[in-house]
This record gives structure tokens, sequence and C-alpha cells, in this order.
């Protein structure tokens, strides 16, 4: 018994002293990193591309954030996710632009919508507003899209939530033909614009994007903060630890008392959530909102951003995102083909983008199967072999 | 729900819970049947009534049957890879492309000089042959290094190689539409039957599809490497075990997806004449969504997935709107998931179990 009492004694606090010093030592580097990134931008020109492929990347990692959840957490592979990009970015162009006005009329709503949008017809909400909403609609859609999957399994979820995504974006394509109250429901391929430009509390309109992308920029890396801090403290939650148990054995989870359906539409709903915001801040940047950003590739991207960055990895995915979306929109259209300029190798670069991101993408893979930051469960599974069947060749007994 | 109202039923079989439980009783057995009939029905019934005869919607069936022959053979390829590494193969309707796209050169370079019977077999020799060796080539770079690792990571390194073999086509085709012609007077019909023509382009898509089916038919049942295959796919670590070389058949699964996506090629080539770098995606995405209908990981689903999309489609286009077309599939393949969650004919696949 003492002896018991003197092991654990001296074995306590060695073991916390070292999990205490490596969480200090990750606490510093995470605000290290944050204090890096807000100062960035300020080395850069007002409007250097860098800074708006940044503020894209930094509006991909939410999006990655979110589908992290669903896929990552809860291990219900969701290839329809470009769905909550639709319905978040129409949510901004209904409810922030001057689309549903008839012809003639001069009626407005304007719901603290800045003084930009005084006296403008069409529908003026507020940038906060319209993103509350958007993540509002979004959770309800995410529901919507997860009742089916209930019953099935493995792939077959992919499928249908695949089919969820191209019908909201043949919706998206075709709304010129829906009539609601005599408003077209979306304006397809011509798309909604321009988009209002948001005006926050406390800071004012926000300037155009011609003359300053700064203010984006933070205000995109602020979101981020937001959705990281939800994902941190749902990962550690009563929640995320029902989520992790049904993506490591359903049967077994659901045998402990874990209520499946609830636990599972949860994930569907908050992964929608974030996609939502993500959707409604690319709406107003993008200030378009056009039936050809919500092609079936996008899903892919974001979820390749998951996958290679470590599933279920917060960090990981944060890294992810920010690398396919520098190599997407920095290297293969900036650096890359002026380098190739400097060197004197004339091809028409633009012809190769598809192929070198392909390229990227199996090389990053085969490298890195497990991920580029892996979460420390995985990595034990995958490094030991004590995995749940989770592998490609490993029979399942279930 | 379900186990409520059946204990309910038991314990007091009131009316009300009687009714629901025959109800749903009714719609599991039937559901799907209704579902898949009510447009033909109904769009039969409507042409009694106009043209009093059921010529239109036959037509529509033969054309949709053609077509979704191609699809069906793009699905198996999709369905053999899933069968034997649970692997959504997104990279087999760019190889798909490609197939169209070795077509397309092959005749265009020698009709001309030895005819057009022998340029077809010509082109559907290499272009089996080309789609093989890629997809082979796939499996060994992309898939094979990946074997032990997390079970979506192949998943990327096929997107991956999607985008690749995209890129090829598009540097191939120099990012235009190509158009093969017409060699084989596509609507020149051999014979008609009740108003239905049974033409040339039909010719092509049922005498390539129905030898191929018979043929791999034939190979997976009988052949020595066809019953190791299905050997892996129940099982792989047994397979092993019982001195199956699976990393051999699992390549000879490739092989056989890339010689029907090739084989697709050529009939997509001739039947629908046109060739774009762009179209292998929505031929994957609708391949792939029959095999998935029919229940993945099953030959004879893939088939009939094929040819109730291809009905679909064609009914949709020529009746409603084309534009809405990929809505209406997606929306009878959510209905058909729910009513059926393994697929028309799924059997129990390792992960659907």
């Amino acid at each position: 018994m003492s002896a018991l009492t003197q092991a654990r004694a001296s074995l306590t606090p060695a073991f916390m002293k070292n999990e205490r010093q490596r969480r200090t030592a990750s606490r510093v580097l995470a605000v290290a990193l944050i204090v890096f990134v807000a100062i960035l931008p300020l080395f850069f020109p007002l409007t250097a591309t860098f800074v708006n492929t940044s503020t894209i990347a930094l509006a991909y990692i939410v999006m990655a954030l979110g589908l992290n959840i669903v896929v990552g957490f809860a291990g219900l592979l969701d290839l329809g996710y470009v769905a909550f990009y639709a319905l978040g970015a129409y949510a901004m162009g209904w409810f922030g632009s001057t689309y549903f006005v008839k012809e003639g009329s001069s009626a407005s709503i304007n719901v603290f919508a800045g003084p930009e949008a005084k006296g403008q017809v069409g529908i003026h909400f507020n940038f906060l507003l319209i993103l509350l909403a958007a993540v509002v609609i979004c959770a309800i859609a995410g529901i919507l899209i997860g009742l089916p999957t209930l019953r099935l399994r493995g792939d077959y979820i992919a499928i249908v939530t695949l089919a969820f995504g191209e019908i909201i974006r043949v919706i998206a394509v075709n709304g010129e033909s829906i009539h609601l109250f005599g408003y077209e429901l979306t304006n397809g391929k011509k798309g909604i614009t321009p988009i209002d430009v948001p005006s926050l509390p406390g800071y004012g309109t926000l300037p155009i994007q011609d003359f300053n992308l700064r203010p984006w920029y933070w205000l995109a890396l602020v979101m981020v903060l937001v959705v990281l801090f939800c994902n941190i403290r749902l990962r550690d939650s009563r929640l995320g630890r029902a989520w992790i148990a049904i993506r490591e054995d359903e049967v077994a989870a659901t045998s402990m008392g874990i209520p499946a359906v609830k636990t599972k539409l949860l994930a569907y709903a908050t992964g929608a959530a974030f996609g939502g915001m993500s959707g409604a801040f690319l709406g107003a940047y993008l200030r378009t909102v056009n039936a050809d950003q919500f092609e079936f590739s996008f899903s892919i991207l974001i979820l390749a951003m998951v996958i290679l960055g470590g599933l279920g990895s917060i960090w990981g995915v944060v890294l992810g995102a920010a690398v396919l979306s520098y190599i997407d929109r920095q290297i293969i259209q900036e650096t890359g083909p002026n380098l190739l300029k400097d060197l004197g190798i004339t091809i028409d670069a633009s012809q190769l983008g598809f192929g070198v991101f392909g390229f990227l993408l199996v090389v990053m893979m085969v490298l890195r199967p497990e991920g580029l930051l892996p979460e420390r469960r995985r990595k034990l599974e995958f490094e030991e072999g004590v995995g749940t069947g989770e592998t490609m060749l490993e029979a399942r007994v279930t | 729900m379900e186990a409520a109202s059946i204990t309910a039923s038991r314990i007091a079989p009131t009316t009300a819970s009687r009714l629901w439980a025959n109800t749903r009783e009714f719609l599991d057995q039937y559901g799907l049947i209704i579902l898949l009939l009510a447009m033909p029905v109904a769009y039969g019934i409507h042409d009694i009534l106009e043209d009093h005869s059921l010529s239109h919607l036959l037509r529509n069936i033969k054309e949709g049957l053609s077509n979704g022959a191609i699809y069906a053979i793009i699905a198996l390829g999709y369905t053999l890879v899933y069968g034997i590494i649970e692997l959504i193969n997104f990279a087999h309707g760019d190889l798909f492309m490609i197939g169209t796209a070795t077509s397309a050169s092959v005749l265009a370079w020698l009709i001309g000089p030895i005819g057009l019977l022998l340029a077809c077999v010509a082109a559907l020799l290499i272009a089996m042959i080309t789609c093989a060796s890629i997809n082979a080539m796939i499996e060994r770079i992309a898939y094979r290094p990946l074997r032990g690792a997390p079970k979506l990571a192949p998943l990327i390194t096929a997107v991956g190689f999607s985008f690749l073999l995209v890129n090829v086509g598009q540097l191939w085709l120099s990012g235009q539409h190509v158009s093969v012609g017409d060699p084989i007077d596509n609507s020149v019909a051999f014979f008609t039957v009740f108003d239905v023509p049974f033409t040339h382009g039909d010719a092509i898509a049922f005498g390539v599809a129905i030898p191929l089916l018979l043929a791999l038919t034939a190979f997976i049942t009988t052949s020595r490497l066809g019953k190791a295959m299905r050997a892996t796919a129940q099982d792989p670590e047994a397979a092993r075990l019982m001195g199956i070389n699976v990393d051999t058949t699992i390549s000879v699964t490739f092989i056989i997806g890339g010689l029907l996506a090739g084989a697709a090629g050529l009939m997509w080539a001739l039947y629908q004449n046109d060739v774009y770098f762009f179209q292998g995606f929505q031929a994957g995405l609708i391949a792939f969504t029959a095999a998935v209908m029919g229940g993945i990981g099953n030959l004879k689903g893939a088939v009939l997935g094929g040819l109730i999309i291809g009905c679909i489609q064609v009914i949709n286009d020529d009746r409603w709107n084309a534009t809405w077309t990929p809505a209406v599939v997606f929306i009878y393949l959510i209905l058909i998931m729910v009513f059926r969650p393994r697929g028309l004919v799924g059997e129990e696949t390792r992960e659907a179990g």
C-alpha cells in the first residue's frame, strides 16, 4: 500500500510536469504563430497578391476545420461540403445586395447595414447578422442532409452527401427558372453581384478590396481564431469524445450509451455551420456569388486539405489548408510561371496547373500517408499497427 | 421507431398500428419497385392517352439502354476496384476520358488507310491496352505504397491522378471539343420494331458491351485469377494465407478495370461522337453513382445501375429538361439509398456489413 503511494508520488509529478511543459510550450508556440500571422500583411503592399491569397487561405482554413469535424472527428466521409459554401454565399447574396428588386420598385429593407447601403434598394442586413443567418441555415441544411445517411455505413454516406452537393449546384445553376414570390432564386452563372461591403460595429465600413486588403485579412483571421477556439473546445468536450468514439467503433460507442443519431447529426450541423460562415465571408470578399464557384472539385479540394493535414488533427488541418491554398493560388498561378519566365522557359504554365497540383498531391500523400501533422491517437495506431480496421487491407470483423 | 411499432403491434394490435406496420412492410418490399417504375408508367399512360401508342416511351428506353451500356462498362471499373481494395477510384472517370481521346485519335488516323471496320477494332484494342497500362501504373505508383496507410489517403492520390489525367487530356485535345465525325452513321436503322428503330449506334453499344460482360463473367467465375480476385475481395488476409498473391491479384483487377474503361472510351467516341477533356469527370460521377445504386462491389449491380441511370437520363432529357437531369439522377440515388441502404442488389461487402 505504502509502496504504491510512494510509487504514485514519485511517478505522477514527473509525468504531470512533462505534460505541463508540453502544454506550455505548445501554447507559447500558438501565441507566437498567431502574432506572426497577424502582423504578416504589414510587410506587404496594401493590395499585394500575397495578402489576397492569404485572405482566401484563411477562409479555406475555416472550411477545412468545419469539414474536419465531420470527416476527422466523427469519421463520416462527406463529399458534398461545397453545398454549405453555396448556401453561406447565397445567404450573403440574398440578404446583402441589391438582387431582390423588382423593376421600377424602390422597396428596400435595411437593418444596421452601414452608411453605404442607405437609400439603396434591395435587402441589406448587417454583415454579422448575415453571418449568423448563414450559420443557422447551414446547420439546418447539415441536419437535413445528414438524416438520410443515418442508416448508411462507410462510403455509401460519401455518395449521398456527394449527391446533395451536386443537387445544390444544379439548383444554383438553374436558379433563374425557380421563382419565389416573383423573384428568381439565384442568378445562375451570371452571379449575384455586387455584394455589400461589410460594416462592422466599432470599426465602420471596410475599405473596398481594390484599395486595401488588410482589414479583410484581419477579419478572416478573427474568424479563423473563433473557429479554432470552438474546434479545440469541442474536441475536448463530451461531444467531441463522443464523435471520436463513434468514429472508432460505432457499435461499441452506442452500446456504451452514446446516442448515435444525435451525435452524428450534431457533427453534420457543426461542420456545416463553419462551412456556411466561411462561404458567407467568401461571398462578400469575392463580391460575387456565382454558380460556377460550387463545383464538386471544391469539395475535393477541402477534403484534400483535411486528409493531407492529418485527419482529426486541428493544427494539421490548419497546416494542410494553408499549404494547399498557397500551392493552388500562389505557387501555381504566380510564383511558378514567373520562375519559368526568369529561367527563360517559354511554356504556357496556365495549361499545366491541374497536372502540377495533382502531381504534388500524389507526392505529398505518398511521402506522408498519415498526414503532415497527424493526430496523436492516429499516429500511435499507424506506427504500432493497433488500428480499428482503418487501413485498406484489414478485414473488418463487425 | 421501427422496433417500437413492431412491439406495439405485438402487444396491442390496434388498427392504426397494424395499418402502419403493414404499410411499412409493403413499402420495404415494393417501395423501390414503385419508385423505379413511377416515371416510365406515368409517361406510358400519358403516351397512350396522347399518341395511342407506346412507341415514344419504348424509343426512350431503347436509347437509355444503349447509353446506359456505356455507363455500365465504366461502372464495372469502379465496382471491381472498390470490391477488392475498398477505394473509390476517382481517377477512373478520367481514365475513361483518356480512352475516348485514344479512340478518337486512332480512328482519325486509321479510318483512311485501313477502312472502317479494321480501324474500329484497332481503336478498341489500342484504347483498351493504353487504359489498362495507365491504370496498372497508377496502382503501382499511387495506391500500392499506401496499402498500410489510413483508409482515406489513397483517395487523395486518386484525386491527384485524376487531375494529372485531366491535364494530359487537356494538352492532348488542345483544350477543345474534338469531333469524331459520324463514321458509322449512328442514326441509320438496321430494322424497326413497333416504330422503334434499332440503329448502328445501338449495335455498337450492345455489340461491344455484351461480349465484354460475358467475357468478364466467365473470367471471374471460372479462371484461376478470377477466383483469386473473389477471394481477395472477400478477405485479403485469408486469401494471402491460402497462398494467393494479393498484390498481383490487385494489379490484375486494375488492368481489367482499365481494359473496360478503354472499351467504354471507344463506345463513347462512336456513339456520342464528341470528345472533351472534362467529360471524364461527369461520366465518372454518373458511373460511380450507377455502381453505388446497384450496390458497390457487385458486378450485376453496376450493370443494372448503369442501365437504370441511362434510362432516367434519356427520359428526363427528352421529356422534361436536360439541365435538371443531374439533379433528377441524384434524387433517385438518394431515394434508393433510403429504401435500400445497400443498393439494389447489394451484397454484404466488408465495409457495408
